[in-house]
C-alpha cells in the first residue's frame, strides 16, 4: 500500500454568518472540519455513524447531523452551529426546565430544536417526537426537554 | 435557611447551552499526535502473528506500540496486560496501538497490521465458567499481585468469592412454611455515555507525566499510574475538564494507561486518544452481566425466616472492579427487609466478555432484580399482596443488615413510609392487573430497595475555598462534574452556611490534581455527603478566620462576632460592622501598616467507622448508611404482540433533606429513565465466538425521546444525621429498582415469571411458549 499525502482542496464556508476559507480533503466531514480546522468545538462527536444526534447543526433552513456530512457538501449553504445562536430562546429554556445534564448532547439537541421551531412554529407532540427521536440523551429522562420545547411553544401563544 | 432545597439553575448553564463547554476531546493543539487501536476481533485465540512492516513504513505512522515488557494492571487483582501479549480473551481487547500525525493516518496504521489469531473454546457465560471443565482464562491466577479483601481461587474461573453468613440457616429452613426458588440471567450492556472516552497523554521534559481524560477518578489514574509503573505520584498530573456523561463508566482506569504508553513511544509528545463509539463499547470496560439464584423462605403469614442466595457475576475477560462489584452484591445481597438467616456466595467470575466498570448503582439494580422478583414470586405463593409482603418485612432501625451491622434512625431511611407513599401514588387499592380487552392489559409492578456505598474506608474528599477582593469566593473541589450537578449544590451548601449570596460564589469546574484537593472518586452517590462535609469544614475555617481578624478591628472579643450577609458584624449591635471585602486580603490601617493576607479556608472529610469485611461470614461497616427507596411501573401489553408501552414509572426515595428540589428531582428521574432503559432494551449479543454483534447506537438501541413513560417522584426526609443538613445520595436509588419493577408489571400481565432481561417482546413471546 503506497501512501500519498491526502489531497487537499480550498473551499469557502458560510458558518455562522462568517466566510471561512479553510483547506480540506475531499473526504473530511463537516463535523471535523468545523472541530478541528474552525475550532467550533460545541458540535461533538458521540457515534460518527449518524445514531446519536450529538453532532447536529443547521445546514440553511434544516437541522444535519454533521458527522454524516461532508464538509464539500456544505459548501454554497449557510451553516449554523450552536455557538451561532445567541440568547435563543430555546437555550433559556433549557436552562430553566433543567433540560440538561452533563451537556454533551446538549448543542446537538438544542439545535435540533431550534430548527423544529423554526420550521413547525406550533409543531404537535408526533412532530415534536419525530424530530427529537434523533437525538440520544443518556442523562435526562427526556421530560425536561419536552418541558423546554413546549414553554417555548406556550411563549409564543 | 435560605437557599437549601431551592431549585436554584446551574452553576454551569450558561456554558452548556451556547457550546462554550469544553470536554477532553475538545483540546487540540498544533503538533498533536492521535493513537488508535488494532482490537481483537474475537472472544478468545491465540495471537499467533502479529505484523508490523507494512505500518510501519507509512509516512507520518510515528510508533507502533505492542504489549511486551509491560507491567499487568487491575484495580484490586493485578490480571490485565494494558495491550495483550500471545491471547487475547475478549472482543476488544487491543493488540496494538498506532500512533500517527492525524487520526486518518493512525487508522491507516492500524489497518495495515496484520494478525493472525488460532481460536480458543470461549467462556460465554458465568455458569459456563464455573463448570469443572471449562477453559481457563487465567492459569497463573495465584501469581497475581491483589491488596487486602480479594480471594482468587486458582485452578478455577473464580477471581473473588464474597461470603455472607448471617444467622443460622437451617434453623431458618426449619422455621418456613412456604418457600419459592427462582433463576434468574442478564448478559453485559453497557453505559453509554454520549461522550466517548478520550485521554490526553504527554510527558514534560523534567519527566513530569501530565494526563487530561474524561474520567470519574483523575486521582486514581494518578496513584493506579503511579503504582503500575513505578512512578511516584507526585510527577503525575491530571486534568479532568467536564465530563460527558459517566454513570459508573469513568471511574475504572483504562484508556489512559494506553495513552500513557503512546506518549512514551514517541519521546513524550502530546497525544490524543479518543475512543470511536465501537471501541468504547468494547475495549473500554462496560456494564456487568449477572446469573442468579434466589431461594427465600417464610412463615405461612409471610414473615421472612431465610434467604439463600448464588451470585455469579459475569465480570468479563479482566477482573479489575468486577470484584468490588461482586463485593457490593454481596454486602446488599436482599432487598431491604429483616431476615435474620442469610447464606450468600457472590462469585466474580471470568468469561470472554468485555469486562466491567463500575455502573449506575454499582450491583444493586442487578441484585434487586432477583431479589425482587422473587419477592413477587412468594407474594403469589402466599396468596399476598406484593405491597404488603414488603411492608411487614420492611427493615427499620435496630434490625441488622446481611453484613451483621445493626441499623439506627440515621443509618438507615423509612421504608414503611417509602412503601406508604408509593401506594398511594400507583393508585394501588385499584388493582394490580386491569384487562382492557381487545388483547390489552394493564399491570403494575413494584419493587422496594436499598444501597449502601462500598467506597474504600480511607477514602478522602477535600475543599478549598479562596476569597476574591471583591468578598467573592472561590469554591476548589475534587469533585469531577459529571452531569450531576453536584458541584451547584457545593456552592449552595456554602452560601447557607456563610449567608451570602450564590452569586458570589465561583465553583470550579475541572480538576487539576495539583491544585484542587482530592475528592476519592466521583462515585457512589457520595459527592455531596463527603465533599459537602469538606465544604462545611472550610466554610468554619473561614469564619473563624474572619471572626479573629475582626474581632480587634472592630473591638470586641471573638464570641460576639457574626458572619453574614457580606460582612462580620457584633452580635449585639449589628450595626457595628466590617464588610468582608475590606477583610478578605488583609486589613490595612489608615497609615499604610497591613496584616492577615488572602483568607483562604480548607476542609476535608473521610467516613468514619467504616470497616473491611470479615472474610468467612461477610460482617462488618462496608458503608455510612442505607438509602431506601420504593418504586412502582405500570405498562399497557398487546398479550398478542406482546409489545408493550411503559405508561410511568414512580419513585418515592427518601432523600434524608431535599438540597436541590429541581437537580434531585433530573437525578432520580434520569436514572429511572436508564434503569428503564436497561431493563427493557439494553443488552450486548454475543455469537458462539464471543464476538459481540451490536457494538453501535444503532444496534444497541436506549431509549429515544417519545418512548419515555410520565415519570413521577416523591421524597421521604429522613435524616442522615452525619450528611451535611442530613441529605443521603441522590445519583443512583432512581435506577435501582426500575428493572424489578418493569419486571413485576410484566410478570403480572403475563401471569408468568419474566426472569431474564433486556424484557423485549420476543423475550415474553418465549416465555409464553411462543417457540413451541
Amino acid at each position: 500500500m503506497a501512501a500519498s499525502p491526502p489531497q487537499k482542496i480550498n473551499v469557502s464556508l458560510d458558518v455562522n454568518g462568517e466566510t471561512r476559507n479553510v483547506a480540506i480533503r475531499p473526504a473530511d466531514t463537516l463535523l471535523f472540519i468545523l472541530r478541528e480546522y474552525l475550532g467550533l468545538t460545541g458540535a461533538k462527536p458521540g457515534c460518527l455513524n449518524g445514531d446519536c444526534g450529538a453532532c447536529s447543526v443547521m445546514v440553511d433552513h434544516t437541522v444535519y447531523k454533521s458527522c454524516i456530512m461532508l464538509a464539500v457538501e456544505a459548501v454554497g449553504s449557510k451553516v449554523t452551529t450552536i455557538e451561532g445562536l445567541k440568547d435563543s430562546p430555546i437555550q433559556h429554556a433549557f436552562i430553566e426546565n433543567f433540560a440538561f445534564q452533563c451537556g454533551y448532547c446538549t448543542p446537538g439537541f438544542i439545535m435540533n430544536c431550534h430548527a423544529l421551531l423554526k420550521n413547525h412554529p406550533q409543531p404537535t407532540y408526533e412532530v415534536i417526537k419525530e424530530w427529537l427521536s434523533s437525538n440520544i440523551c443518556r442523562c435526562t429522562c427526556y421530560e425536561e426537554i419536552q418541558e423546554a420545547v413546549m414553554s417555548v411553544i406556550e411563549k409564543r401563544e | 435557611m435560605h437557599i437549601i432545597g431551592k431549585g436554584i439553575t446551574r452553576k454551569d448553564s450558561l456554558e452548556k447551552v451556547t457550546g462554550h463547554a469544553k470536554y477532553t476531546a475538545d483540546f487540540e493543539i498544533k503538533g498533536m499526535l492521535h493513537a488508535r487501536t488494532v482490537i481483537s476481533p474475537f472472544g478468545h485465540a491465540l495471537i499467533k502473528q502479529l505484523d508490523l512492516t507494512e505500518a510501519q513504513r507509512i509516512p507520518g505512522v510515528r510508533a507502533i506500540v505492542t504489549g511486551d515488557h509491560l507491567p499487568l494492571t487491575g484495580e484490586e487483582l493485578r490480571d490485565r496486560p494494558p495491550i495483550a501479549v500471545d491471547r487475547v480473551r475478549f472482543n476488544g481487547e487491543v493488540v496494538a496501538i498506532v500512533v500517527a500525525d492525524t487520526p486518518y493516518l493512525a487508522m491507516r496504521g492500524v489497518e495495515a497490521i496484520k494478525v493472525q489469531y488460532e481460536q480458543l473454546p470461549v467462556v460465554n457465560s458465568p455458569s459456563e465458567a464455573l463448570k469443572p471443565d471449562a477453559p481457563l482464562l487465567h492459569p497463573n491466577m495465584g501469581q497475581y499481585e491483589k491488596i487486602q479483601g480479594v480471594y482468587p481461587e486458582p485452578g478455577t474461573n473464580i477471581a473473588t468469592r464474597t461470603k455472607i453468613r448471617k444467622g443460622d440457616r437451617t434453623k431458618g429452613w426449619a422455621e418456613s412454611e412456604v418457600v419459592v426458588e427462582e433463576k434468574f440471567a442478564f448478559r453485559t450492556s453497557d453505559h453509554a455515555a454520549m461522550e466517548t472516552r478520550c485521554s490526553i497523554a504527554q510527558i514534560h521534559p523534567g519527566g513530569t507525566i501530565e494526563i487530561t481524560s474524561s474520567s470519574q477518578a483523575p486521582f486514581m489514574i494518578k496513584k493506579l499510574i503511579g503504582q503500575y509503573f513505578g512512578i511516584q505520584p507526585g510527577t503525575i498530573k491530571v486534568n479532568t475538564p467536564l465530563v460527558g456523561g459517566a454513570y459508573g463508566g469513568k471511574a475504572s482506569v483504562q484508556l489512559e494507561i494506553l495513552a500513557y504508553l503512546a506518549t512514551r513511544a514517541v519521546g513524550g509528545r502530546i497525544v490524543k486518544m479518543m475512543n470511536t463509539r465501537e471501541e468504547d463499547m468494547l475495549t473500554s470496560p462496560g456494564h456487568i452481566g449477572l446469573e442468579a439464584q434466589v431461594k427465600l423462605g417464610c412463615t405461612k403469614e409471610g414473615t421472612l425466616k431465610v434467604a439463600e442466595l448464588l451470585y455469579l457475576w459475569d465480570g468479563g475477560a479482566y477482573s479489575d472492579k468486577s470484584i468490588d462489584l461482586s463485593r457490593a452484591g454481596a454486602v446488599d445481597c436482599t432487598g431491604p427487609y429483616n431476615i435474620e438467616n442469610i447464606w450468600c456466595d457472590s462469585l466474580c467470575m471470568y468469561t470472554n466478555h468485555p469486562y466491567a466498570a463500575p455502573f449506575r448503582g454499582f450491583s444493586h439494580s442487578e441484585v434487586h432484580f432477583a431479589f425482587e422478583r422473587t419477592m413477587d414470586v412468594l407474594a403469589k405463593k402466599l396468596n399476598m399482596d406484593p405491597l404488603e409482603l414488603r411492608y411487614k418485612n420492611a427493615i427499620l432501625p435496630g434490625h441488622t443488615t446481611p453484613t451483621q451491622f445493626r441499623l439506627n434512625a440515621s443509618t438507615v431511611g423509612n421504608v414503611p413510609k417509602c412503601i406508604e407513599k408509593l401506594k398511594e401514588l400507583m393508585n394501588w387499592q385499584e388493582g394490580q392487573v386491569t384487562n382492557l380487552g381487545q388483547h390489552k392489559v394493564r399491570a403494575k409492578g413494584i419493587a422496594c430497595t436499598w444501597k449502601t456505598s462500598t467506597i474504600d474506608p480511607n477514602a478522602s474528599s477535600g475543599v478549598i475555598l479562596t476569597y476574591n477582593p471583591d468578598g467573592s469566593i472561590n469554591l476548589i473541589s475534587g469533585v469531577v462534574e459529571i452531569g450531576t450537578g453536584t458541584k451547584t449544590v457545593l456552592a449552595q451548601i456554602l452560601a447557607e452556611q456563610l449567608k451570602m449570596d450564590i452569586k458570589d460564589i465561583h465553583v470550579q469546574m475541572h480538576v487539576d490534581t495539583v491544585n484542587t484537593p482530592e475528592h476519592w472518586k466521583t462515585v457512589a452517590s457520595r459527592g455531596v455527603y463527603m465533599a459537602g462535609r469538606a465544604v462545611l469544614a472550610a466554610a468554619e475555617d473561614v469564619i473563624s478566620q474572619l471572626k479573629s481578624l475582626a474581632s480587634f478591628i472592630l473591638r470586641a472579643p471573638i464570641e460576639d462576632v457574626e458572619v453574614g450577609y457580606g460582612k462580620v458584624f457584633l452580635r449585639g449591635e449589628p450595626s457595628k460592622s466590617i464588610p468582608i471585602k475590606d477583610i478578605a486580603y488583609g486589613y490595612t490601617f489608615p497609615n499604610g501598616n497591613s496584616i492577615g493576607g488572602q483568607i483562604i479556608g480548607r476542609g476535608h472529610y473521610m467516613m468514619p467507622g467504616i470497616t473491611y469485611l470479615d472474610k468467612e461470614t461477610g460482617a462488618g461497616k462496608p458503608g455510612p448508611e442505607w438509602e431506601v427507596a420504593a418504586q412502582g411501573v405500570e405498562i399497557e401489553l398487546d398479550t398478542r404482540e406482546y409489545r408493550y408501552r411503559i405508561l410511568r414509572a414512580v419513585t418515592v426515595v427518601d432523600v434524608g433533606k431535599v438540597l436541590n428540589e429541581k437537580t434531585l428531582t433530573g437525578q432520580v428521574k434520569g436514572a429511572m429513565s436508564m434503569g428503564l432503559s436497561f431493563a427493557a432494551r439494553e443488552t450486548f449479543y454475543f455469537d458462539s465466538l464471543g464476538t459481540i454483534l451490536n457494538p453501535q447506537l444503532r444496534t444497541y438501541r436506549p431509549i429515544r425521546f417519545g418512548e419515555h413513560p410520565k415519570y413521577e417522584v416523591a421524597f421521604v426526609e429522613t435524616p442522615h444525621v452525619e450528611a451535611p443538613f442530613g441529605a443521603r445520595g441522590a445519583g443512583e436509588h432512581g435506577l435501582l429498582g426500575m428493572p424489578a419493577a418493569l419486571g413485576n408489571s410484566l410478570s403480572a400481565a403475563l401471569s408468568a415469571e419474566v426472569n431474564y432481561l433486556p424484557l423485549i417482546p420476543e423475550l415474553l413471546w418465549k416465555i409464553k411458549g411462543g417457540e413451541r
